[in-house]
C-alpha cells in the first residue's frame, strides 16, 4: 500500500492522501460499495442472534411435542432421568438447583474477593504494585477454563476432602465430584472479571469527590468505603451480574469437577449436575442418535440462554438506571 | 451528594481502622496471586515428568508414557486459522461500520444491544447452534455419513462436502461465533481511540469516508485492533465446550488433512486426559496444560509487544 508508513504517522496525513487521481463520482461509488459490504458484516451478528433464537425455539418445541415429555413436567418436575430407559423423566429443577449451587459458591468467592482486590488496586496500591498486580490478574483471566477444571479436580477437591473429611471441622462428607470444589474454581475464574470491571467503575468516580472527602478529614478507609464504593456501586453491581452470568454458563469446570448426578441437593459437598454439565454428558455419548435426550439439550440450552440473557439485561439496566453522572 | 462520614471518632482510632483495612485489602489481593501460584506450581509438579520434545511429536496413545499432543496441537492450529480468517474480517468490518459509517440512532443502539447480548451467550450454546447450523445444516443435505454434496475424495486436501459434519471447518466457525463479540468490542475501542481531529482533517481535505478509514483511521487503530484480535484468538485457543458439542471427544492420531477432516484440539485432549480414572493420565493432562499455557503466554507476549512498540499517543 502506497504511503503506509506515512499514514501511520499522522503528521504526514496530507502526503498520504491522494493516490492515483480518480473521478469524484467513482470514489464516492467505491465508498458506498464498501459501506454496503461492511453493513453485511453488521448484519451477520444480527443474523447470529436471530438464528440462535430460531434454532432454540424450533428444536425445544420439537422436544416438548414428544410423547415422553410435557412442558408442565419440564417446568415443575423435580426428577431428571433422561437416560433411564423406560422411566425417563424430564423435570428441569435438579439441573437448575445444581447450577445455582455452583453459582452461589462461585459468587461467594468471586464477589467479595473481586471487589476488595479492586478497591486495593484503585485506592491503596502504589503505581509499582499496580503494575505487577494487573498483569497477574490478566493472566488469571486468560487461563482456559479446562485448566481450572483440572485444578479443581486435582487440587481443590483433595484439599477440601483433607480439610472436611474424618476429623476435620464440620466432619462432613465431600464427594470426589462436588459442587463446592467446582464452585470455588468458577469463582477464581470469575474473580478477574469482577475485579477489572469494579476497578473501572471506581476509577470513573471523579477525583473531586475523593478530594472533598479528604478535605473533610477522611482517612483512606473513609474515602474508599464510604465515598468511592457507594459512588461506584452501580458499576460494581453490573460487574457482579456479568460474572454471575459467566458462572451460570461455565461448562468445562463443572463437567470435570461437579459430577453427573442430577438430583436436588443443597449440600455443596455433594455431587450435582448443572445444565451445562448435562449437555456435555449427552454430546460425549453418541451424538448421531437423534433421540429424546438429544432434543432435550435444546430445551436446556434455551433455558440457559434465557437465564443468562435475563442476568445480563438486569446488569445493564442497573448500570443505566443507577449510574450517577457527576459534573 | 455528600456522603456521611460516620460518627466522629478519635483520629488515632480512625487511623488504626484505616491501617487494618489496608492490611485486609492486601491480604485479600494476595489471595489471587496465591491462587495463580498454586495453580501453576501444582500443574508444573504433575506435568514436568512428561514434558519433552516427544510429547509434542507423539499422537495420543492408550499408554500414558507414549501419549502426546501432536494431533490436538495441529487440530488447534487449523481451528485457529479458520477462526481468525472468519472472525477478524467480519468483526473488524462490523466495528468500522459502527464507528465510522453508522449515524447515531436507533439502528446503532439496537446493534450495540445485540452485540452485548451475543457476548453474554454461554459458549456451549454457540456449540449447539454450530452443530445444528454448520455440522448438520438442519438435516437439509442428508446425514454426515451420506452427504448430499461431495467434491473430491476424502483424502484429498480440497475435499468438500455438505453438510460439514464434525469437521475442522465447523470447529473454527463455532469459535468464530464465540470470539466475534470480543473482536468487535476491542476493534471498536481501538477505532474510538483515534482522535476525531484526524478524521476531520481527512474529510476536509476531500477524502470520502472509505478513503479516510483506509488511509487514516485504520492504520492509526491497527496496533489496537491487532492486540485485541490476538487476545480474542487466544481465548479461542482455550475454548473447549463448543468444540466438544460439535465433534465430541475423539481418539485421533493424525493432523487434519483437509477442512472436512475430523479433529481434536488441545483443550479437548486435556479434558479427555483429566477425566480419565487412571492417575498416569492426569500427569499427561498436566503436561498438556503446560504446553497450552506456553502457547497462550506466547500469544499474550506478542500482543503486549505490539501494544508497546506501535502504540503512539495521537493526541
Amino acid at each position: 500500500m502506497q504511503g503506509q508508513a506515512g499514514a501511520l504517522d499522522h503528521r504526514n496525513v496530507g502526503a498520504s492522501l491522494p493516490g492515483r487521481p480518480r473521478s469524484l463520482s467513482s470514489q464516492q461509488r467505491s465508498s458506498t460499495f464498501v459501506k454496503g459490504v461492511l453493513f453485511l458484516c453488521v448484519l451477520f451478528s444480527v443474523c447470529t442472534t436471530v438464528t440462535i433464537i430460531a434454532v432454540l425455539l424450533k428444536e425445544s418445541f420439537a422436544f416438548f411435542m414428544m410423547d415422553e415429555v410435557s412442558f408442565r413436567e419440564y417446568a415443575t418436575g423435580t426428577k431428571w432421568t433422561p437416560l433411564l430407559g423406560a422411566q425417563k423423566q424430564f423435570g428441569v429443577w435438579p439441573l437448575i438447583t445444581g447450577t445455582l449451587l455452583v453459582t452461589v459458591v462461585a459468587a461467594a468467592v468471586a464477589l467479595p474477593l473481586g471487589v476488595i482486590t479492586a478497591m486495593f488496586l484503585s485506592e491503596y496500591a502504589p503505581r509499582r504494585v499496580r503494575a505487577v498486580l494487573k498483569p497477574i490478574l490478566e493472566v488469571l483471566a486468560g487461563v482456559p477454563t479446562v485448566v481450572y477444571g483440572f485444578f479443581a479436580l486435582m487440587v481443590i477437591t483433595p484439599s477440601l476432602q483433607w480439610l472436611f473429611n474424618g476429623t476435620g471441622p464440620g466432619a462432613q462428607y465431600i464427594d470426589t465430584f462436588n459442587a463446592l470444589s467446582a464452585g470455588i474454581a468458577v469463582g477464581i475464574m470469575c474473580l478477574p472479571i469482577v475485579c477489572s470491571l469494579s476497578e473501572d467503575a471506581m476509577q470513573a468516580v471523579p477525583r473531586s469527590l475523593r478530594e472533598g472527602a479528604y478535605a473533610l478529614g477522611g482517612t483512606r478507609f473513609d474515602v474508599s468505603v464510604k465515598v468511592v464504593f457507594p459512588a461506584a456501586l452501580s458499576g460494581i453491581m453490573s460487574s457482579y451480574l456479568l460474572a454471575i452470568a459467566r458462572a451460570v454458563g461455565e461448562t468445562m469446570i463443572v463437567a470435570l469437577a461437579a459430577g453427573a448426578s442430577a438430583k436436588m441437593a443443597w449440600n455443596p459437598g455433594s455431587e450435582v449436575q448443572t445444565m451445562t454439565g448435562y449437555i456435555v454428558q449427552i454430546y460425549l455419548g453418541d451424538t448421531d442418535s437423534l433421540g429424546v435426550e438429544y432434543y432435550s439439550t435444546y430445551a436446556i440450552a434455551a433455558t440457559l440462554f434465557i437465564m443468562t440473557l435475563l442476568i445480563t439485561w438486569t446488569g445493564y439496566a442497573i448500570s443505566r438506571r443507577f449510574r450517577q453522572v457527576y459534573e | 451528594m455528600i456522603p456521611e462520614l460516620g460518627s466522629i471518632r478519635s483520629p488515632q482510632r480512625r487511623r488504626l481502622v484505616d491501617r487494618i483495612f489496608m492490611l485486609f485489602c492486601m491480604l485479600v489481593t494476595s489471595l489471587s496471586i496465591i491462587a495463580l501460584g498454586v495453580l501453576l506450581v501444582s500443574i508444573t509438579i504433575q506435568g514436568i515428568e512428561h514434558l519433552d520434545l516427544d510429547f509434542v511429536k507423539n499422537p495420543p496413545s492408550r499408554k500414558a508414557e507414549k501419549a502426546g499432543v501432536f494431533a490436538s496441537l495441529w487440530g488447534t492450529v487449523w481451528i485457529c486459522i479458520v477462526c481468525a480468517l472468519s472472525a477478524l474480517p467480519i468483526g473488524v468490518g462490523t466495528a468500522i461500520y459502527l464507528e465510522e459509517f453508522a449515524k447515531d440512532g436507533r439502528i446503532r443502539r439496537f446493534i450495540d444491544l445485540n452485540i452485548s447480548n451475543l457476548a453474554g451467550v454461554p459458549s456451549i450454546v454457540y456449540g449447539i447452534i454450530g452443530l445444528t447450523v454448520f455440522a448438520r445444516m438442519f438435516g437439509l443435505f442428508g446425514t454426515i455419513n451420506e452427504p448430499a454434496i461431495e467434491i473430491g475424495d476424502p483424502y484429498s486436501f480440497w475435499y468438500f462436502r455438505l453438510p460439514f459434519g464434525g469437521a475442522v471447518l465447523v470447529g473454527g466457525l463455532v469459535l468464530m461465533l464465540v470470539v466475534l463479540p470480543i473482536v468487535i468490542v476491542s476493534a471498536r475501542e481501538a477505532l474510538r481511540a483515534v482522535p476525531s481531529s484526524l478524521r476531520e482533517a481527512a474529510l476536509a481535505a476531500g477524502a470520502t469516508r472509505w478513503q479516510m478509514v483506509r488511509r487514516i483511521t485504520l492504520p492509526a487503530a491497527l496496533p489496537g485492533i491487532m492486540t485485541g484480535s490476538i487476545l480474542a484468538i487466544s481465548r479461542a485457543i482455550g475454548e473447549a465446550a463448543p468444540l466438544l458439542v460439535v465433534s465430541g471427544v475423539l481418539f485421533i492420531r493424525f493432523a487434519p488433512e483437509n477442512l472436512m477432516d475430523q479433529f481434536t484440539a488441545m483443550p479437548l485432549q486435556i479434558y479427555n486426559w483429566a477425566g480419565r480414572p487412571q492417575e498416569e493420565f492426569h500427569a499427561v493432562a498436566a503436561t498438556g496444560i503446560m504446553v497450552l499455557l506456553a502457547i497462550l503466554l506466547l500469544f499474550n507476549t506478542i500482543a503486549i509487544i505490539i501494544r508497546q512498540v506501535f502504540h503512539k499517543p495521537l493526541q
